[in-house]
């Protein structure tokens, strides 16, 4: 069942955009749940879904050895989640597991992206703001790397 | 028994060291530490949030440490120290009982006050959360006087967090959120940069911002805050350099025109934005 447009505008990611651009993407959208400790989806499945945080927190980790978990980021209230859903071959390379009681909406991939391919006008808009989003995050990896505070007195 | 007179020459002359006794240490991880002082001539030191002070122990090297205490008990001075060399690693080493020499407290303080009536969003990264906790602590106390007061705490590993159980008390009066750029088993907090965290809307006419930690870290928190539209007038950065004399005449914290020592630590972001993407300042 598609989610209420107002729904989608409260996201950053749809803040501002027309009640067209609302209503065709809230048309391949549902809002979803997670509770604590539940995973969202595994590495390997497929990229189907984006995911757009709005309440909670996902964490998105990669299982090393002796079964570890390595949490390599977390997405909290306004984040998107993952991006494996814009790549090829469109497969998570991660797991994403709720942290806490999280709520999100979930926007069907497949035909988010063949919207915007019908209207690239559309997908060059929601593509800036994605990059935007990436670049952020981008960002806080490349410093994360440097270890700041390892070296900061 | 110090004399009255000797108290006051010793308040005339910036460079000589007061001696403090370690009343209490508090070890956070295995390499830092919060001391509690007294002076032994039991004269407060009363101090300003964002201050610091030139401390060593007798015998080794002086190193610049920021007051990490409450400025309404100036009778009981904490510093949070982390071992780096040796001048530090001594402090950490402190036991109760040692004596140690202080000089200050120096350099500029966190513009508080003027962020009576307004938001405040404070950014601490690593060990920068020291010279931010005497602002906070004394925000706390007059917490009816500000409006909206955000807490962004970041550090290496959950198990690097300073202040830890005074973060949960925090909690009750302020919004607290920390993250952690790697995450070990357990953790169920943020993992990321601090300025994932910010929030995402400021009002920036009432908004100032404090903010503390690596060079890199601060700059960016900075710049992601003026994204949002508060102004580099209304951001305050803690710098650090390698003070020696702490008065200004050795220059050894000198920043082009500015002495870290005397113009800072504390300075206003408009006032050190060009400064900090100079190569070999």
């Amino acid at each position: 069942m598609a989610v209420p447009r107002e729904l989608l505008a409260e996201h950053p990611l749809f803040v501002g955009l027309n009640d067209e651009v609302l209503s065709v993407t809230a048309d391949c959208a549902v809002d979803v749940r997670a509770g604590a400790d539940e995973i969202v989806f595994r590495t390997g499945d497929p990229a189907d879904r984006c995911y757009l945080v709005l309440r909670g927190r996902i964490a998105l980790d990669l299982v090393a050895e002796g079964g570890e978990r390595l949490v390599v980021d977390t997405v909290d209230d306004g984040g998107v989640v993952g991006l494996a859903w814009l790549v090829p071959p469109y497969r998570w390379y991660l797991d994403a597991r709720a942290v806490e009681p999280t709520s999100a909406i979930a926007v069907d991939a497949v035909r988010l992206r063949a919207l915007w391919d019908q209207h690239p006008g559309l997908g060059y808009v929601m593509l800036r703001r994605l990059v935007a989003a990436m670049y952020e995050r981008m960002q806080s990896a490349r410093v994360r790397l440097l270890d700041v505070y390892g070296r900061h007195t | 028994m110090i004399t009255g007179l000797e108290r006051e020459l010793r308040r005339a002359d910036p460079m000589q060291p007061r001696a403090f006794t370690v009343r209490a240490v508090r070890r956070h991880t295995a390499d830092t530490a919060t001391l509690t002082l007294e002076a032994v001539d039991r004269v407060p030191l009363p101090f300003a949030p964002g201050q610091f002070t030139m401390i060593g122990r007798p015998g080794l090297a002086e190193v610049p440490i920021s007051i990490s205490g409450d400025p309404a008990e100036p009778g009981h001075l904490e510093q949070t120290v982390r071992s780096v060399g040796d001048a530090t690693a001594a402090l950490v080493a402190a036991r109760p009982g040692d004596r140690l020499l202080v000089r200050g407290p120096y350099g500029t303080g966190w513009a508080v006050p003027d962020a009576v009536g307004g938001d405040l969003v404070i950014v601490a990264g690593g060990i920068g959360l020291a010279p931010l906790r005497p602002a906070l602590l004394q925000i706390l106390r007059r917490r009816a006087m500000y409006r909206r007061v955000v807490l962004v705490y970041g550090s290496r590993t959950p198990d690097q967090l300073l202040f830890r159980a005074q973060l949960d008390r925090w909690r009750e009066l302020v919004d607290v959120t920390v993250t952690v750029d790697a995450a070990t088993p357990g953790w169920r907090g943020s993992v990321g940069l601090v300025t994932g965290l910010l929030p995402a809307e400021l009002d920036p006419g009432r908004t100032r911002a404090l903010v503390c930690g690596p060079e890199v870290m601060m700059r960016l928190t900075a710049e992601a805050m003026m994204a949002r539209g508060l102004g580099a007038d209304r951001i305050e950065i803690s710098m650090e350099r390698d003070m020696k004399c702490g008065i200004g005449l050795c220059g050894h914290c000198q920043l082009r025109e500015l002495f870290v020592c005397m113009d800072g630590p504390v300075l206003g972001y408009d006032r050190v934005r060009p400064l900090l993407t100079v190569r070999g300042l």
